[in-house]
């Protein structure tokens, strides 16, 4: 599991790699919140080109980062998602909330 | 019926074993040939029971999980994860997509989940003595182009 950060004044690049579960969560929340909280940047993406495997715990991570994103006033998108996931997400309700775009 | 095959498998209810767990039952069940969407669907949902287990059965100490797997002859294959933690006092409840007593970080679909990978699902849970979750999942037959 890797976590890239990328940034710009108008948005935060999360890149997540690997394997999404409930174990590896913690370490990707610490690092992605790090990088939201110090930017505030308006815009955040979280990237899940190189994500191979997610339970639930992703949902989750999307949904906490969400609400931080959405208590300053900045949107969330989540991309490169495969069909599979794409369908847990959308189980969740968290296209209501977050913008979902699946892989091209 | 009888099943053809089966295994067990005893481990911590540490997080890192999620990853060991939802890997060994899924390298078992490829003996059946199922397609990759297919053993997707068996990770995920092995993934969401053990974490189960892991945040809610055992919340402050470490317990055991044991994991039974059988495989049938109609590509079918049973498992059963359960641990001996604190048991769900309500079970219809717990099973309800998006309740979660924990809130934060946890989404509350992991019942969700295993539903929607899996072709049955069944809970049996005692306060106190434990809790067992039983999935079934039936593989698509194969059909091969050269027969």
């Amino acid at each position: 599991m890797a976590v890239k950060i990328s940034s710009s004044p108008m948005r935060v690049t999360v890149s997540l790699s690997g394997e999404i579960d409930h174990h590896n969560a913690a370490v990707i929340r610490m690092e992605a919140d790090e990088a939201i909280q110090s930017k505030l940047a308006p815009n955040v993406r979280l990237d899940f080109d190189e994500v191979t495997f997610m339970d639930s715990s992703a949902i989750g991570f999307v949904l906490g980062r969400y609400r931080i994103v959405e208590s300053y006033g900045g949107n969330v998108e989540v991309i490169n998602l495969t069909r599979r996931q794409f369908a847990m997400m959308k189980l969740a309700g968290l296209e209501n909330v977050v913008k979902l775009k699946t892989k091209k | 019926m009888k099943p053809i095959n089966k295994m067990i498998l005893k481990t911590d209810s540490r997080s890192i074993n999620e990853s060991f767990a939802r890997i060994c039952v899924s390298a078992f069940a490829a003996q059946l040939d199922p397609d990759i969407e297919e053993l997707s669907d068996v990770k995920t949902a092995v993934s969401e029971a053990v974490t189960n287990c892991i945040v809610h059965a055992y919340p402050n100490k470490v317990g055991e999980i044991i994991i039974k797997v059988f495989i049938y002859e109609n590509r079918t294959v049973k498992i059963s994860i359960k641990d001996k933690g604190r048991g769900i006092e309500d079970v219809k409840k717990a099973m309800e997509p998006l309740y979660t007593t924990l809130g934060g970080e946890r989404a509350g679909l992991g019942f969700a989940v295993m539903e929607s990978f899996c072709d049955r699902i069944s809970v049996k849970s005692t306060v106190g003595k434990g809790t067992t979750v039983n999935l079934t999942k039936i593989f698509a037959s194969r059909t091969y182009e050269n027969e």
